[in-house]
């Protein structure tokens, strides 16, 4: 079994027909959708969590590339917003990475994305929401 | 030479006042002496940001035409429920209260999206505030229902009014047990895993006035960016606690309640708050200023966080169950070192308060008075102190033994 979350963009040519209903049907996959969108040009974009065996996971992407749609894999962010957040520095010691740390003199705190990898205790913990996670499209 | 309030006031006016920080305050006092020290600060400003659930507005909205009478009916504001107990167009809005389907903790752990603190927070910046109210009608108040978008600018008055604020000193909070829990000191990880505090130590108003000398009903302070006025003694005010021999509390005990004119605030100084698994509340910045009447005031405005003690409490047993017991004392310097020892083991430590912002505060407060824009007020009554007897009383109502049900 494999679990994948991708990002689909569909062309145009595909708007009105029917491809995902086809990885249930040919491919036995199931599918979550974590997000939709159409693009002002038409092109739509599409968010999906993929579960299946192995073999019908590879024919499945197969069959999307085949019709021309553009395959990514999904990465997370996490984003700060400084104006939301009150460097209190209670997110600090949560952060399993330093991404998050805290000024020993000035006690400011700041947030290193390189550092960041998403596990996300930030954006649950913090009270003021200054901490976002946005899905990287 | 002792100053009196009005002399200092003068030297206010003049642009002439020594004005400096609780903060900056302890280098002077060590490097002076507290003698010299008092001679020379006029005003020691303190300052604190941190959440203070027990905060809440009232506001008049003004007749409607034809008129309603919302008193004992039901109001919404952006679907959290406020109090309609008062007259027709009045109404109060606490920090703490939820929207009727908010799930609460059925999910354990809740996330308490939106409530009071947060509609504070937008009426502050100005937003629309859709209220939805349902009255009984009466002959001179025929109307039933009211639906419509409000701002702070259409309300009459709309104030500030916190019951309990700026406590004096609080619990170190940790987790004995083996499950995680979330509590309104923050998530707290199983068997020591964190420990959390929340005070602006050396900086908070009343630890820089122990004894409540110069803090009393009537006191002008900052609140929420805009001005302000202690009201009165907050409720769980207690004063009659264990002290060092400097005569701080070594554990939570005065408390302030404080009120001032919302429209003047701002939402820097005024947050909503969700706290995982608890609920909703407020975050509020607030600012004292001390004038230095004489050595004991200088001496006291010179405490500094290795001399302030806080006891570490369980937030999964001793807490919950109103236990007495706390595990040991901690100073404020060693919770801001990010590190304290609690059982033998190393405990790293977050704090919920900000004390950048309390510091921010502090010196927006002293270049207030510097510049002339804020004049200090003589106490007209004094908030009690140890020697008044108060004790905060545990619950001892008569207790019934049915359960109540959820309506």
């Amino acid at each position: 079994m494999r679990t994948e979350r991708i990002v689909l963009h569909f062309p145009k040519h595909l708007a009105d027909k029917p491809v995902i209903v086809n990885l249930v049907r040919k491919f036995d996959l199931d599918f979550n959708i974590l997000k939709a969108t159409i693009t002002p040009d038409e092109e739509g974009v599409m968010v999906l969590e993929i579960t299946g065996e192995e073999e019908n996971f590879q024919k499945g992407i197969q069959y999307l590339k085949e019709l021309e749609v553009k395959i990514q894999p999904l990465s997370q962010d996490v984003i700060w917003d400084e104006t939301r957040c009150t460097h209190c520095g209670y997110c600090v010691s949560y952060c399993p990475t330093k991404a998050l740390q805290r000024d020993e003199k000035t006690y400011m705190v700041s947030f290193d994305p390189q550092k960041c990898t998403t596990c996300g205790i930030c954006v649950e913990i913090c009270p003021y929401k200054a901490m976002e996670i946005r899905l990287v499209i | 030479m002792a100053k009196t309030i009005e002399e200092i006031n003068e030297k206010i006016r003049e642009g002439k006042a020594v004005v400096v920080t609780a903060e900056e305050m302890i280098d002077i006092v060590r490097e002076k002496g507290v003698e010299k020290a008092a001679k020379e600060v006029d005003v020691v400003t303190t300052g604190t940001f941190g959440i203070m659930c027990s905060s809440g507005i009232y506001f008049n909205i003004g007749h409607t035409k034809p008129r309603i009478k919302l008193g004992g009916g039901k109001v919404y504001l952006n679907n959290v429920p406020a109090y309609a107990g008062f007259a027709a167009a009045d109404l109060f809005l606490g920090a703490n209260a939820l929207p009727d389907d908010d799930p609460r903790n059925r999910y354990y752990p809740g996330d308490f999206e939106y409530g009071g603190g947060h509609v504070i927070e937008d009426l502050v910046s100005g937003k629309e505030i859709l209220l939805t109210a349902t009255a009984y009608g009466t002959d001179c108040y025929p109307r039933k229902s009211l639906n419509a978008y409000i701002t702070i600018n259409d309300l009459n008055e709309a104030v500030l009014f916190n019951i309990r604020n700026a406590y004096q000193n609080y619990n170190v909070a940790v987790n004995l047990s083996n499950r995680p829990i979330y509590t309104y000191m923050g998530f707290l990880k199983p068997k020591l895993g964190n420990a959390n505090y929340s005070s602006a130590g050396q900086l908070s108003p009343l630890l820089n006035d122990p004894f409540y000398k110069t803090i009393g009903i009537g006191t002008k302070i900052f609140l929420g960016g805009g001005i302000g006025y202690v009201a009165w003694h907050g409720t769980q005010h207690n004063p009659n606690v264990p002290r060092t021999e400097r005569g701080v509390p070594k554990v939570g005990a005065g408390t302030l309640a404080v009120i001032g004119d919302l429209k003047g605030m701002s939402p820097k100084w005024l947050r909503g708050v969700s706290m995982k698994g608890y609920g909703v509340s407020l975050a509020v910045g607030i600012g004292v200023p001390i004038p230095i009447l004489d050595e004991e005031i200088a001496f006291y405005t010179s405490i500094s966080d290795d001399e302030i003690y806080a006891p570490v409490v369980d937030y999964s047993s001793t807490y919950p169950n109103r236990e007495p017991d706390i595990i040991t004392e901690v100073t404020y310097k060693q919770l801001r070192s990010g590190e304290i020892e609690v059982l033998g083991k190393k405990v790293p430590t977050s704090p919920l308060s900000s004390y950048v912002k309390a510091r921010e505060i502090a010196n927006i407060l002293k270049d207030w008075i510097k510049t002339g824009k804020f004049l200090l007020t003589k106490p007209s009554a004094p908030i009690p102190g140890p020697e008044s007897g108060i004790k905060f009383k545990p619950f001892s109502g008569r207790e019934i033994k049915e359960e109540v049900k959820e309506k």
